[in-house]
């Protein structure tokens, strides 16, 4: 009686049961359809940079072209300070911004005055939640060459700096800047790797002498190391955005030999000067190399962190 | 109890210190906007104003008041930011519930879990998404702005996570007393996921507000831009077109800059104001949906 039983319960969970698992489907049906005609669709819409693409015909109905944009695309000139442009200015900002976010975690974590640190908390998580295109304002008009900063400078007896108009300067302000946005909120998943240290390691570095520093060295630093671990091989996916909304709400003419990236470039070629077909082809090199770049990532976050999204 | 050296009495000052001068640098942009929309034309234009407003004036205030291009423009990111939310929360909800089941509960979920992941490895780029926008024929629509970002797939693996950790034993209990999946989802799940609710909530309110390069591209008419669109084009078209004679005789009185710096406070006002009363929920949400059941 009791061998039926396993053996029916057994066939049974092999068989799906559809009355129990058709909402399921039903629920997951509008994402679905949302997805696929915003991010599959235009995923095959990519082919459009192998047509000489014309918006009357469609994906479907304009004339194949090969490769005639990506050899069009090799030969611009800027495209190989373009690439570099992109990856400098993004692995500047995910180096800079990381170790600025786990220094600013650990003073946090230092902080006794529980008000204190909260209001701290709050005002450097502010900048996170402001868009570039005020930012963007906020910045050129400070730093130019009446501005704020250059007035600081003048007042402290220095020559003015033309930091938007010069390359060198314009790229440390990129990185500065979005170090500035972003170095607070990224304290959050730090901080919660810290709370997570089992108290106990603190008591035994406390038994075998070890001041403040020692105990953030040896515990609270090799404690956080797995998410550390984790935010650097996750950010590999990322080499390829330097940030569109910064750079577009912050370059101009004179800086475009540091600050033109593959986004602001794709957006000029493709809604500026409507070269569809290339615009496309420069887009979809990037899609492709971040794929690559986004795949390794996951991979190496699942082997050596047991990361999975889903 | 232990009398504390000088030594860790210093530390503690100092990093009191450090840590209000990143507050401080963290403030000074925000302060300096502020300081120069309440400050007069003249001392503006001379560059006195740093961080306090110097001839404090409500002048560019008043002018806001009456420019009925910046309030449109108001209106519709509130518009927008509602409309956008509620969509965002009702997809990100019945995605992550499914999801949040094993695979025996739900034998497609592999499926589809890649069917999400691969959106996030593969971007169909930006020239191919506005060809397709273009053709679903959204072009100058609101819902231009919507759907193609309506179903947030981090956020809803911040709500999956969320879901798994709940104790499995509340849904199974309402099972048995009959409720369906929709059931379960809408009054035990949502309600005992407040957190991550507040959470994907703030990041979708945050996003709309600020998103401004879809309504440069897809909106073409000027009064349906929502603020931060509206922000980018008189950033950088520098009004062109609204300077008729009413608006000369205001820029007697105030200089441009000033008035532009009203117009960033009003937008960044909302979400400021906001977000210190989630910050709570957010952190936690974020920490709790980061965590694997």
């Amino acid at each position: 009686m009791m061998k039926a039983q396993r053996a029916a319960s057994v066939r049974r969970k092999k068989k799906i049961n559809w009355k129990l698992e058709s909402p399921l489907h039903i629920m997951m049906l509008p994402s679905v359809i949302l997805l696929a005609i915003f991010c599959y669709y235009p995923m095959y819409g990519n082919v459009m940079a192998f047509q000489n693409f014309n918006p009357g015909l469609g994906f479907t109905h304009s004339p194949w072209a090969g490769l005639k944009y990506f050899r069009t695309l090799f030969a611009l000139p800027d495209i190989g300070q373009v690439f570099f442009n992109t990856v400098f200015l993004a692995s500047s900002k995910l180096i800079c911004g990381t170790i600025c976010s786990i220094v600013l975690a650990l003073l946090l974590n230092e902080v006794r005055s529980s008000l204190y640190r909260r209001t701290i908390q709050t005002v450097v998580y502010m900048p996170y939640f402001l868009s570039w295109v005020i930012l963007g304002s906020i910045f050129t008009s400070m730093l130019d060459s009446d501005g704020l900063v250059n007035q600081v400078i003048m007042m402290l007896g220095g020559e003015p700096i033309f930091f938007l108009g010069d390359n060198g300067w314009f790229r440390f302000i990129l990185v500065a800047t979005d170090v500035w946005k972003g170095m607070g909120f990224g304290t959050v998943v730090y901080l919660a790797a810290i709370t997570g240290i089992d108290p106990t390691l603190y008591e035994a570095a406390v038994m075998d002498g070890a001041g403040r520093m020692k105990q953030t060295w040896h515990v609270t630093l090799p404690g956080m190391m797995p998410i550390i671990a984790l935010t650097a091989m996750l950010n590999l996916g990322n080499l390829m955005n330097a940030g569109f909304d910064q750079v577009f709400n912050m370059y101009n003419t004179l800086v475009m030999e540091s600050a033109d990236i593959i986004d602001t470039l794709v957006y000029r070629l493709g809604m500026v000067s409507a070269k569809f077909s290339l615009a496309t082809a420069v887009g979809l090199l990037k899609s492709v190399i971040s794929m690559v770049l986004i795949a390794t990532s996951y991979i190496l976050a699942y082997k050596f962190a047991d990361y999975r999204v889903f | 109890m232990i009398k504390e050296s000088m030594g860790r009495r210093a530390f503690y000052g100092i990093n009191a210190v450090v840590l209000f001068l990143i507050a401080v640098i963290c403030l000074v942009p925000i302060l300096h906007v502020i300081a120069l929309s309440f400050s007069g034309s003249s001392a503006v234009m001379a560059g006195q104003v740093t961080l306090w407003p110097v001839k404090p004036t409500l002048a560019s205030y008043n002018i806001l008041m009456q420019r009925s291009d910046f309030f449109d423009s108001f209106k519709m990111s509130l518009f927008r930011v509602l409309l956008g939310t509620a969509v965002n929360l009702v997809l990100i909800m019945l995605t992550a519930y499914p999801l949040s089941k094993n695979k025996n509960q739900f034998h497609g979920r592999t499926v589809y879990a890649w069917y999400l992941i691969i959106t996030i490895i593969f971007s169909g780029g930006l020239i191919p998404t506005y060809m397709v926008v273009r053709q679903m024929g959204l072009i100058n629509s609101i819902w231009a702005l919507i759907l193609p970002g309506a179903v947030p797939v981090w956020n809803t693996v911040l709500m999956m996570n969320f879901y798994r950790n709940l104790p499995r034993e509340i849904e199974e209990s309402a099972f048995i007393d009959g409720a369906d999946h929709l059931v379960v989802l809408i009054k035990l799940y949502v309600p005992l996921s407040a957190p991550a609710v507040a959470t994907v909530a703030l990041f979708s309110i945050v996003g709309h507000w600020n998103s401004w390069f879809d309504g440069l591209i897809y909106l073409n008419t000027p009064s349906m831009y929502p603020l931060q669109t509206f922000l980018y084009m008189i950033g950088t078209a520098v009004t062109q077109g609204s300077t008729t004679t009413e608006n000369v005789e205001y820029m007697r009185e105030i200089s441009d800059r000033t008035l532009r710096s009203a117009q960033i406070v009003i937008a960044m006002v909302p979400v400021l104001a906001a977000y210190p009363f989630l910050q709570k929920y957010f952190t936690k949400g974020i920490v709790m949906g980061s965590v694997k059941g």
